[in-house]
């Protein structure tokens, strides 16, 4: 009975931990223009927001039904060009970014359909063979018309006006942009919410979606796929409909990120380092539990920014010290982000929500 | 009448081994049939052909008038087969609770509604709950499956089967490992069951008390076959019976 007392009084706590964590990263993000106004910063929060989403969407893959796919940023991807290719052809328009995110959307649907079908039979390792050449193919693609997609270089365009800064929402007195804290009301902020709220809807969306009876079924598949069966669930109809659900998610993202960078091209989209970075964030946060998804993507990327700024001034804080400011020089900020992923995993072996929540903690 | 599910021919073969080999079989609605034989008899084989977990290489399966042989599993368990399984195979991560109310709203096949918290469907819950109840697992109710003793695992295994609530009832040793106090709450189950004339009920079990306590009729496989079939009494007197069960031949099973 040591196990009950045990669970009983350790979970709830890490569970509380986990909650308040993510509720903190919410309101810094819902609040981020006026706590955090310098441009980098924004950069930082937006990225956050579109990246919890993705995150999410793979979790609901590999840590919830148990799919692995190495396919995610290709529905990524088709979002982001289907976004940019319209706003470059057709011009900034809100009808442009609604043209083109939907025929994302629709092309991310039918392939996920198709590979879903075509092969979520097999067994779970030629199935991310098949999704790493559906991959790669999207990214020669991508390269290779280039008269469409810009090639190598990508793609720069103009978002509609009303996310510009010069777009001003309200008014003072002067005709300038209306100032709250020294925040300008104008259209960059626009784009902000615009994509905040866009995400937080989308997470909101999947957290619905995992406590729903669907949610169950999905655990049930990841942890005995022939007694799902058994008991009568289509374990394929099943996999193929959360394979489409993950992947319209993703191009969904896909239209963020598209409209927030002004930008596309396959370093910010479809690589394979970016699959990687979503791989390890699920990884860091912990799989099957969402809010995983969270706090995977902030230290993520709060490291991939800061750590080298960070450690630069380490570096000069140590400058007249043997051997550290060398240690501590900027270029190795790699290094020190493969000591951090490492202790992570010592010590929080089921992700840092997962070991916290006591998912898989004790198997 | 009608049987309720009959094979016909029933064959696989892994290879040149026959694991069952010919088996042509019958059963009847209101029927305990006990199926008995040594290990590597084919009993386990034979429900997985049932049941759909492996296909055969010969012969046809038949539910009522409908040939199901080419049915995956979920097609069969919703046709009203419902199998327990001899190793235990939960979802061990889940909840007791969660893993019978995936079987309930299983059957309830409202279709995936993605947006409606399953905890608000309560009456899948309640549902659920009662079968949790029914096999005296409610202390445990919202333990993980992997954190239960085998014998409250196996009393899991026969609530799934029984909140799958189906028309052929396959029970593989039921009773497998559990203590001997444990034991009656699972027979008592299957009595009640037994209870219900429109029900089949097939049982795999070695335990000679438990197959004179329940069984209607006995059939007896050997080496993949089907070498007897009876009321128990006339069944357990054949030699042939006497002969496996004594040992005598026993070099021959695999």
């Amino acid at each position: 009975m040591s196990l009950l007392v045990n669970t009983s009084r350790r979970v709830p706590v890490g569970r509380l931990v986990v909650y308040g964590v993510v509720l903190v990263v919410g309101l810094c993000l819902m609040f981020a223009p006026f706590l955090f106004p310098d441009v980098r910063a924004q950069e930082v929060a937006a990225r956050i927001c579109v990246f919890i989403v993705l995150v999410a969407s793979y979790d609901l893959l590999i840590g919830y039904t148990g799919i692995v796919s190495f396919a995610h940023t290709m529905f990524f991807g088709l979002g982001a060009y289907g976004t940019a290719i319209a706003l470059r052809t057709m011009g900034p328009g809100f009808d442009a970014i609604l043209l083109g995110g939907s025929l994302g959307v629709l092309a991310a649907l039918v392939l996920a359909v198709l590979i879903g079908l075509l092969s979520l039979r097999v067994k779970a390792i030629f199935f991310a063979m098949i999704t790493l050449a559906a991959a790669s193919v999207m990214m020669v693609l991508a390269s290779q018309l280039s008269e469409f997609t810009g090639g190598e270089d990508g793609m720069t365009y103009t978002i509609p006006r009303f996310f510009s800064p010069a777009n001003t929402l309200v008014e003072d007195a002067d005709g300038k942009a209306l100032r709250i804290f020294g925040v300008a009301l104008n259209g960059r902020l626009a784009l902000y919410y615009f994509v905040f709220l866009s995400s937080l809807f989308l997470f909101l969306a999947m957290l619905r979606i995992v406590a729903s009876p669907l949610g169950t079924v999905l655990e049930a598949i990841r942890e005995n796929e022939m007694r799902a069966e058994a008991i009568g669930y289509r374990v394929v109809s099943y996999r193929t409909a959360i394979f489409c659900i993950a992947a319209v998610i993703a191009a969904l993202a896909g239209i963020l990120r598209a409209v927030w960078l002004r930008y596309t091209g396959p370093d910010v989209t479809l690589s394979f380092d970016i699959m990687l970075d979503v791989l390890l964030m699920v990884v860091i946060g912990g799989m099957g539990t969402m809010m995983g998804a969270v706090i995977g993507v902030v230290i993520m990327t709060l490291a991939q920014f800061y750590l080298k700024d960070l450690m630069e001034a380490g570096a000069s804080a140590t400058a007249d010290m043997p051997l550290l400011p060398d240690m501590l020089n900027p270029d190795r900020w790699l290094l020190w982000l493969g000591i951090v992923f490492i202790l992570l995993v010592y010590f929080f072996p089921a992700g840092i929500a997962g070991t916290l929540m006591g998912k898989g903690g004790h198997k | 009448m009608t049987p309720s599910l009959r094979t016909e021919n029933l064959t696989i073969r892994f290879g040149g081994h026959a694991a069952v080999n010919d088996v042509s079989c019958a059963f009847r609605p209101g029927e305990l049939t006990v199926i008995v034989g040594p290990n590597g008899a084919g009993k386990t084989t034979w429900f997985n052909l049932v049941s759909g977990q492996l296909k055969p290489t010969e012969g046809r399966i038949f539910k009522g008038e409908n040939d199901i042989t080419g049915l995956s599993p979920s097609a069969r368990a919703k046709a009203g087969i419902g199998r327990a399984f001899q190793l235990t195979n939960l979802f061990p991560k889940l909840s007791v609770l969660e893993n019978v109310r995936l079987v309930v709203q299983a059957r309830a096949g409202q279709g995936p509604r993605i947006f409606t918290r399953a905890s608000s469907m309560t009456d899948i819950r309640d549902k659920a709950y009662g079968f949790v109840e029914a096999t005296r697992l409610a202390s445990v109710a919202h333990l993980p499956a992997a954190a239960l003793p085998h014998g409250d695992q196996r009393k899991l295994e026969v609530a799934l089967l029984a909140a799958m609530e189906p028309d052929i009832f396959m029970f593989d040793e039921p009773t497998a490992g559990m203590s001997v106090d444990e034991a009656p709450a699972i027979l008592e189950l299957i009595a009640e069951i037994k209870k219900d004339t429109s029900k089949t009920v097939l049982l795999v079990e070695h335990k000679m008390d438990v197959v004179r306590a329940l069984a209607d009729r006995i059939v007896v496989l050997h080496n993949g076959e089907l070498v007897a079939d009876g009321r128990p009494g006339e069944v357990m007197a054949l030699p042939i019976v006497r002969e496996i069960y004594l040992g005598v031949g026993a070099e021959e099973v695999a």
